[in-house]
């Protein structure tokens, strides 16, 4: 699409910790809320307090370096990064500049469409997250705004990737693997929309082969997959155009009009941000030794890319399949609660992977909001097998399983779904099917033996899809031929 | 180290003060004067220190994560000169 050129992506991805209380103060930390209820003197930012860090926190950031293959810092320290905004009470935010706990880490991505790669980490840091600011109505006619401190103090942590993506598939499955693994460890609900997983996206050209990178722009805050991917089929492409032209790209802050598919420059300030950060004199340092870590690594669970190989290996389900599972652990936790009740977890993913993921999606919903249980899939499964229900209309207890949360054998014995198993009775059935469509009868006996087809789906449905539909084709060619 | 009048003013700016032009010129001198004196810090051989993160010899304070009490809201908001529908009334700030 960029033609002589590449792209080069960067993203910082702020993820808030799932901890009980904020990072500094022992305020509840916990998304919405009535506006200002969870604060106090220190999140305030009041003159006199002083902060004291959430040991919790401190957890949470190893295991998120470490189920990311990082580097555990044994020495790291605090800094304060300084700016004016109304949504930062104490007009700094306690960061982390030269000491981040993390340091040095990697994941293996697949992204849509291309080869299997390594993204590197940088770095990942702890940090407060700040207010936020509320506007009446339309932004542009208000002259004032509303700030809610809730949010501020909110343990967040900032995953920094190295240069190595150069595609929009590639940013994505690099995104959502973060997420997937921060969602395994536990340490966040990474909930885009909710806005506890955010992005900033760093965006620069370069012409193919070029050992430089080109001046990079950068929209921030971005908390949809989607609005990400759009913008970076269109930022690479305004660059080469401005560069094409003879212009030159300026670097700063964009921002993405989601309505309008395009990037807009965003006012431009005077002058760059000075942060003038310097080490943060409230917070003594930290130190990380090999009991701590230890502690930590003894508490990740299987990661995806385990999960994934495993169930290749040990269950025989395919690699795409058992990538598409394992990529959300409620989804894996339940495949795996279906196969340890019943035994082809091939026909668990197939199931999962078909319909299930159908009405997910058209539901809206997660696999926490699924009214029934594994062991019911595991259930409709076996009543399969057993010859009790038709594949066909298993597809219908599915459903009523999805929309009732009620049990397979409750569905088929409240709607009469059993099948057809009994010769006398389908002989029956099948005789009057043969009455009632002499034409096709005559057709088969003149050579067009497909006509077969038509009289099964005609005794289907005289059954309301119960025949058994092996019985079903055995008798309509005894009767046929005989 | 000379501070210019130009540095003055980035650095009032940055923390947002006004200084008029007298103010300016008496900063630049004093602040030059601070800066010479921290100078004299660079003739000690620090090759064998371990660099300073904090001047107290302390490390790993911590909060065991459990929730307290927050400020009742009306508390919070007390000395806001400004307040509406539960939060703090700020100038619109646009970016
Ligand atoms: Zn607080």
């Amino acid at each position: 699409m960029l033609d002589g050129y590449e792209m080069t992506v960067g993203l910082e991805i702020h993820a808030q910790l799932d901890t009980n209380t904020k990072i500094f103060c022992s305020c509840k930390n916990e998304f919405g809320g009535e506006p200002n209820t969870h604060t106090c003197p220190i999140c305030l930012g009041l003159p006199g307090t002083l902060p004291v860090l959430n040991e919790k926190a401190v957890d949470y950031i190893i295991k998120a370096g470490l189920a990311l293959n990082c580097e555990i810092a044994t020495f790291s320290k605090f800094d304060r990064k300084n700016y004016f905004y109304a949504d930062l009470p104490k007009a700094y935010q306690i960061s982390q500049f030269d000491l981040p706990f993390c340091e040095d880490g990697e994941v293996k991505i697949n992204p849509e469409g291309e080869e299997e790669m390594i993204v590197g980490i940088t770095r990942i840091h702890l940090e407060e997250d700040a207010g936020k600011l509320n506007h009446d109505g339309d932004i542009s006619n208000a002259n004032s705004s509303l700030v809610d401190y809730n949010r501020v103090g909110t343990p967040l942590i900032e995953i920094v990737s190295e240069p190595d993506i150069h595609s929009p598939a590639q940013a994505i499955a690099y995104l959502k693997k973060i997420r997937s693994i921060l969602e395994y460890i536990g340490v966040s609900d990474c909930d885009m929309s909710q806005g506890s997983m955010r992005a900033d996206v760093n965006i620069s050209i370069a012409p193919v082969g070029s050992d430089k990178l080109g001046t990079r722009t950068e929209l921030k805050n971005m908390n949809s997959f989607k609005a990400i991917e759009k913008a970076l089929y269109y930022e690479p492409k305004r660059q080469k155009k401005v560069l094409e032209s003879g212009g030159e790209i300026v670097q700063g802050t964009m921002t993405w009009d989601d309505e309008a598919g395009k990037t807009r420059a965003m006012r431009s300030k005077e002058e760059a941000h000075d942060y003038r950060y310097f080490p943060e004199p409230d917070l003594v340092p930290v130190v990380v030794d090999d009991q701590w870590v230890a502690k930590i690594k003894e508490e990740i669970p299987e990661l995806p890319d385990t999960r994934q190989k495993r169930y290749v290996e040990e269950l025989g389900i395919p690699e795409y399949d058992a990538g598409v599972i394992t990529a959300d652990r409620q989804m894996a936790d339940f495949f795996e609660g279906v196969v340890s009740d019943y035994d082809n977890a091939k026909a668990v993913s197939n199931w999962m992977m078909g319909d299930f993921l159908r009405l997910l999606n058209e539901e809206d919903i997660t696999i926490s909001e699924v009214k029934f249980e594994p062991k019911d899939l595991a259930q409709m499964l076996k009543l399969m097998d057993d010859g009790i229900i038709s594949s066909k209309i298993a597809k219908t207890v599915f459903e009523e399983m999805f929309a009732t949360g009620k049990t397979p054998d409750t569905i088929v014995e409240e709607k009469g779904l059993k099948q057809i198993s009994d010769s006398s009775e389908l002989e029956n059935i099948v005789s009057k099917v043969l009455e009632e469509n002499q034409s096709a009868v005559d057709d088969y006996n003149s050579g067009n033996k497909n006509v077969i087809g038509f009289l099964v789906g005609q005794t289907m449905k005289a059954t309301r899809g119960k025949a058994n539909p092996g019985m079903v084709n055995k008798i309509l060619r005894e009767k046929l031929e005989g | 180290m000379k501070i210019d009048k130009e540095t003055v003013e980035k650095v009032a700016h940055l923390a947002r003060l006004e200084v008029n032009e007298e103010e300016k010129d008496t900063f630049a001198h004093q602040l030059s004067d601070i800066l010479d004196h921290a100078e004299k810090l660079n003739e000690l051989d620090t090759d064998d220190v371990e660099p300073t993160a904090h001047v107290l010899p302390i490390k790993n304070v911590f909060r065991e994560d459990k929730v307290e009490d927050s400020l009742d809201r009306e508390l919070a908001l007390s000395n806001a000169p400004d307040k509406d529908k539960g939060m703090f009334k700020v100038p619109k700030i646009v970016e």
